[in-house]
């Protein structure tokens, strides 16, 4: 089987992998990379656990071969806080309670992440929309979206 | 909310979550995060069709396949007694539990395990699924529950006799069970009833729906020593299940409790676990299973669906006085559905001196159903509430009204046999009823509906073991896997009761052979029970405390106390003494002693139940039939909020499920009887778009059963939505949905009908 | 094993070359959100995948003089943020913007989501109301075809096997030219289409429509244009008559299925309502424009 040899950009650093032309970014990123931050929930885009940001874009790294991946770069939910800082997002999910098993909290934070890079100020309305692909299916989504709209309101006082 | 947090520290504040920052970077592991050296990957050949007689597996193929360390039947596991074991209601019978981790003689559903095999990758172990050859006779199935009480209806048990009918029926059926509740003079009940009410209705099977799939790593030794990693509500029982189906000591099997990407009661039941111990114990190496999203809807357990019968009588003042439900559930391939706590719990808000419940517990041709979040419960609620609506529609009086009028108190006799021990419901009612929300116009296709729910909440075994750090740091170590926030809440109950700060207080979940028994995260116990375990090695620790500073000043140990964080002398009379504080007292510990900390062991009473009380405004489209949900205020006595945000995390959670059983989500079978939905797509939870904010109403009633008032509080908010949802779309269009779930097609059919449901 | 190639070609003709001179099956690689799902679900079992994102101008959205053309494989977010296409095709951009969620739209095509040919897809009726057209290249050349003749059946596409869409195009619009797409599904997002209905008018000085196009989806086993419909709005202004015809036209039109998504009777009502929907945001949004 002729493995391919990729190099991209992950969170920031130069990376390069081999892989099949069959695999997903997700297969390759959990089990190639040990980043295991993002989740296999579905591994049919419908769920969105495995959100990454591809080039400034909130994909799902499930529908995307590894092999998509050369020269582009990519954040994971491994590259969102720097260091130990973490980023607004993620301390206002802690303190909104908006996470219970955490396990849609990757992608939701890769995925809202990607919304206020573009959209400073989102509404309510907005904000429940862009997120309609990450599912979750413990809070019911009330905290999470008073988080994101904190963490927005934070980022644009700061 | 002041007096709480003027009595407390730490009780009913929301400081962050101990785990949370490992959750938030993508650090902590889950399930299918682990890897371990020379791991293989585990996969299962799974049943194409819902009804079968297995005539013979050959694996031979599949085995010789380079790449193929080990294939597993259910020849590899050894045969279990035919016997339920344990409390009726929760009774488990390893003779099916075996068939349905590995089929034996017949497939019973689509997606029925019957081999496995372990691999070097999943692309050769998959291959190697497709080398193995079954001879399959096919049988004629049947899933919906009515027509598998049919006499005709193709049977999954030759032998099985329906239980609790007396004399025991002479020919076998699909009935495994008949349950019965009587209170009272149903007859003379009814006769004195101004309105009665009688309805139909049936509610699809639907699915816990976590996130996360099943998934663990097994590993196991030469000297017969497994190991577990899986994520799950309860490692213990994984343990214990694991080890009741491999037939092996308990204590040669350590698990170990992954990070859990929700379970609502999906993941308290085994499947994955053993065959993946049976297979690292074939292969000699480590072997990984990680269920595809399609075989955890096709092969995990689903809740019941239903057909119901409710009737209500009420006098004109809206007293109830009589009230009779039957209620047939769908158990899926092995008997065992939540049957007997719907029939529990169907009237248990409410004061009736005459009522009856008759329970089916039937198997089919679909999984075998799991415990989905007060499994049961919301179903039969589904059925009285709504005809408590038609009844309070028919007297012209506010249901809440109603209900306040009914409502069980301490005291109250209850159906099923106890007289209810704790109040709590009356003030959800009010607190509705007190909701500025509830007064609120509503303008043209709007509606407002509301409903009640009843779960028992549990005690259960729990074990908690505390330490004290040579700094003064503490650890407490639970074996309750936390789904929802649980170490926050016993890191907050250990430093209340010590009277340290919460962040010295640091919280884990141990492995079985690290901490005492404790059984399932479920059941709304973990607060309550482990909860009560944590302060009772806390107290210990104290006691000990309190006796290194007896030593250190030479006095008698009743002349010390604990307080803030502090021993000193109880009184002047025992010596001017300066307060030693925890942190002193561990820096002087081998000299006072050794090491400090305590272990508790506990299977408490004084289990409170949980009431929930619920309004919601919908918008119906009258000409596509969607329904939005415009609003949704969700009261529940929770006794005392320990860490508050997780308790209205708990609610909301319960909500949303519940929005999306009443709406859109169900099982949806092919004429051969496959699962024609088994994905996100086509099975639809709630999205964040589809919902408002969700308003939870923490109504507390301290339960003096608990050290700081806590009552369960996971479950119970599942229970009204459905009802509550039907309510608001009749007060909308004037149309009663007695069909769950009321999708479109089938709100817009009923207002296009033109006629409203008539009820007997 | 089974064993899949992969080849990213960097021109029309070397994608063309690859196409031809493929001894299995090759499948045609864009967003990949639908190809990715079929090659997991094991549904498709190509040797090779052609991944045409490298290819100049394929991802990309150019104006001429009013006119636009489209790179095949632009995502659904780039198509979202063009404000000229958003301005002259309101429809187009809301329909394409449908196409699942966020996620999604962050790769999936219109090219993707045409020759999947899924009776259910998003943007297809959009397009076809709006008389858009693709260019299509192959070892015979380059030829533009109408996006209705694309679609043959479910799954099935009127390209030879060395064809690949390389752009779509809308013409230049008239004055007071508006479209609109609705679409109804039982949640607010995520599900596919039970109903799509693209509606695309002109408007006289006087408000009556001179020219509309009424494309229906998810209601038979292609997109539909529906004729009858598009006439009831000729001539005249949106009132009760006109959509009274709109609604028993599109009912018409539906021969659709029944399964796990709609009924026959459900789709076939909706229909009508999303119908009469479409063409009022249309007309509304037309008298807008100058």
């Amino acid at each position: 089987m002729t493995k391919h040899h990729v190099s991209a950009t992950i969170n920031g650093e130069p990376a390069e992998f081999l892989c099949e032309a069959q695999q997903t970014l997700l297969d390759v990123l959990r089990d190639g990379l040990n980043l295991t931050g993002s989740k296999e929930g579905c591994s049919s885009g419908d769920c969105g656990a495995c959100s990454v940001i591809v080039d400034g874009r909130v994909v799902c790294s499930c529908l995307m071969l590894a092999v998509e991946a050369e020269g582009h770069a990519i954040e994971t939910i491994e590259g969102l806080a720097r260091g130990t800082k973490l980023h607004p997002l993620q301390q206002k999910f802690l303190e909104h309670a908006a996470l219970q098993c955490g396990f849609c909290t990757p992608g939701l934070l890769v995925a809202a992440k990607a919304l206020l890079d573009r959209n400073p100020n989102p509404s309510e309305t907005e904000t429940r929309y862009w997120l309609a692909g990450n599912l979750c299916r413990c809070t019911g989504y009330d905290k999470v979206i008073r988080a994101v709209l904190d963490a927005a309101a934070e980022l644009r006082g700061a | 909310m002041n007096d709480i947090v003027q009595q407390f520290k730490w009780v009913g504040t929301r400081p962050i979550r101990p785990d949370g920052v490992p959750k938030v970077t993508g650090r902590a592991l889950y399930g299918a995060d682990l890897t371990m050296p020379g791991m293989l990957i585990g996969a299962i050949l799974r049943s194409p069709h819902a009804h079968a007689r297995i005539r013979s597996i050959d694996t031979s193929k599949a085995a010789a396949l380079p790449g193929v360390k080990a294939v597993v039947t259910s020849a590899d596991f050894p045969e279990r007694k035919f016997e339920y074991v344990g409390p009726e209601r929760v009774a488990v019978n390893f003779w099916h539990m075996t068939r349905n981790v590995m089929a034996r003689e017949k497939v019973l559903y689509e997606g029925h395990a019957l081999a496995a095999v372990a691999a070097i990758s999943k692309a050769v172990a998959d291959e190697a699924l497709a080398l193995i050859e079954v001879d399959y006779e096919v049988l004629p199935h049947v899933i919906d529950v009515e027509a598998a009480m049919k006499p005709d209806a193709p049977l999954l048990f030759p032998d099985m006799i329906t239980r609790g009918v007396d004399p025991a029926p002479t020919k076998p059926s699909n009935i495994s069970k008949r349950i019965e509740y009587k209170l009272g003079d149903l007859e003379a009940g009814f006769a004195a009833a101004d309105e009665i009410v009688e309805m139909e209705f049936k509610t699809a099977a639907v699915h816990q729906a976590y996130i996360e799939p099943h998934g663990c790593v097994a590993r196991f030794d030469a000297d017969g020593q497994g190991e577990v990693w899986s994520s799950s509500q309860g490692h213990f029982v994984v343990r214990a299940l694991t080890a009741q189906l491999l037939g092996m000591k308990i204590g040669d099997l350590r698990v170990y409790p992954a990070e859990i990407g929700g379970g609502f009661g999906g993941k308290t039941v085994v499947y994955v676990e053993p065959v993946a111990t049976m297979l690292a114990r074939k292969s000699g190496c480590p072997v990984k299973i990680v269920m595809s999203r399609e075989d955890v809807f096709r092969a995990s357990g689903p809740t019941s669906g239903s057909a119901m019968r409710v009737k209500i009588g009420v006098k004109k003042d809206g007293k109830i006085v009589a009230a009779d439900g039957e209620f047939k559930y769908q158990a899926g391939a092995f008997p065992g559905s939540p049957v007997m706590n719907g029939c529990m719990c169907a009237f248990s808000p409410y004061d009736i001196p005459n009522a009856r419940t008759v329970g089916y517990d039937v198997v089919c041709n679909r999984p075998k159903a799991a415990a989905y979040r007060a499994p049961g419960s919301p179903i039969s609620a589904f059925a009285v509430e709504s005809v408590l609506d038609v009844l309070a529609q028919k007297l012209g009086m506010d249901p809440l009204q109603m209900r306040l009028k009914n409502a069980a108190r301490a005291g109250t006799q209850m159906l099923y046999g106890p007289k209810l021990s704790h109040n709590g419901y009356a003030e959800t009612i009010e607190a509705i009823l007190n909701h500025p929300g509830y007064k609120t116009p509503l303008k043209k296709n709007q509606g407002r509906g509301v409903a009640s729910g009843y779960w028992f909440n549990g005690g259960g075994e729990s074990s908690a073991t505390v330490h004290v750090n040579e700094d003064g740091t503490v650890v407490v170590a639970t074996g309750s896997p936390d789904i929802g926030g649980t170490r926050a809440s016993m890191a907050i109950m250990a430093a209340e009761t010590l009277g340290i700060d919460y962040d010295k207080v640091r919280p884990i979940v141990a492995d079985t052979a690290s901490v005492g028994y404790t059984h399932v995260t479920g059941g709304s116990r973990v607060t309550f029970a482990t909860g009560i375990a944590v302060v009772e090695a806390t107290k210990k620790v104290i006691n000990d405390l309190c006796a290194r500073a007896a030593m250190t000043w030479k006095v008698d140990v009743e002349g010390v106390i604990w307080e803030n964080g502090h021993a000193r002398p109880a009184s002047s009379n025992v010596g001017d003494f300066e307060p030693l504080s925890l942190k002193e007292i561990a820096a002087k510990r081998a000299l006072t002693g050794g090491p400090i900390g305590a272990e508790a062991g506990v299977n408490p009473g004084g289990v409170a139940p949980g009431f929930a009380t619920q309004f919601c405004d919908v918008e119906v489209d009258p000409e596509t039939g969607k329904v939005t949900v415009l609003r949704y205020v969700a009261a529940q006595d929770v006794g005392r909020a320990i860490h508050p945000s997780y308790v209205e995390g708990q609610i909301q959670g319960g909500v949303a499920q519940g929005i999306g059983w009443a709406l859109n989500e169900e099982y949806i079978y092919s004429a051969k009887g496959r699962l024609d939905n088994p994905g996100f797509l086509d099975y639809r939870i709630p999205v964040a778009s589809d919902l408002p904010m969700i308003e939870a109403v923490l109504v507390e009633v301290p339960n003096p059963g608990h050290p700081y008032g806590a009552k369960g509080v996971g479950e119970v908010n599942i229970c009204p939505p459905m009802a509550a949802i039907a309510n608001a779309i009749d007060r909308a269009v004037g149309r009663r949905l007695t069909e769950l779930p009321m999708s479109p097609p089938k709100v817009l059919a009923a207002i296009d009908s033109g006629t409203e449901t008539k009820a007997r | 094993m089974p064993m899949l190639d992969y080849i990213a070609p960097s021109t029309v003709e070397e994608a063309i070359r690859v196409l031809s001179g493929a001894s299995g099956v090759a499948k045609l690689l864009s967003g990949g959100t639908d190809l990715l799902v079929q090659l997991r679900s094991g549904r498709t079992r190509p040797d090779l995948i052609v991944d045409t994102k490298n290819i100049p101008g394929i991802i990309g959205i150019r104006e001429t003089d009013g006119a636009f053309a489209i790179g095949a494989a632009t995502p659904g977010a780039v198509i979202g943020e063009c404000e000229s296409l958003k301005k002259a095709w309101p429809g187009v951009v809301e329909a394409a913007n449908l196409i699942g969620s966020t996620q999604v739209q962050g790769r999936a095509s219109l090219a993707g989501n045409l020759c999947n040919a899924s009776p259910a897809a998003d943007s297809v009726p959009a397009l076809i109301a709006a008389r858009a057209t693709c260019i299509v290249a192959g070892t015979k050349g380059r030829r533009e075809v109408p996006v209705e003749d694309i679609v043959t059946g479910p799954g099935r596409t009127s390209l030879a096997r060395d064809e690949l869409i390389i752009e779509f195009r809308l013409p230049k619009r008239p004055p007071r030219s508006a479209d609109a797409y609705l679409r109804f599904i039982p949640r607010t997002e995520m599900d596919i289409a039970v109903v799509g209905a693209g509606v695309n008018i002109t408007l006289e000085r006087s408000g009556a429509c001179s020219a509309a196009w009424v494309a229906l989806g998810a209601v038979a086993p292609t997109p539909i244009l529906v004729p009858e419909a598009a006439a009831a709005l000729v001539g005249r202004k949106l009132d009760d008559r006109a959509l009274q015809m709109l609604d028993g036209a599109a009912r018409r039109a539906c021969k659709p299925i029944d399964d796990k998504r709609g009924t026959i009777e459900f789709r076939t009502k909706i229909a009508g309502v999303l119908v009469r929907r479409a063409a009022a945001i249309a007309f509304e949004r037309a008298g807008e424009q100058r």
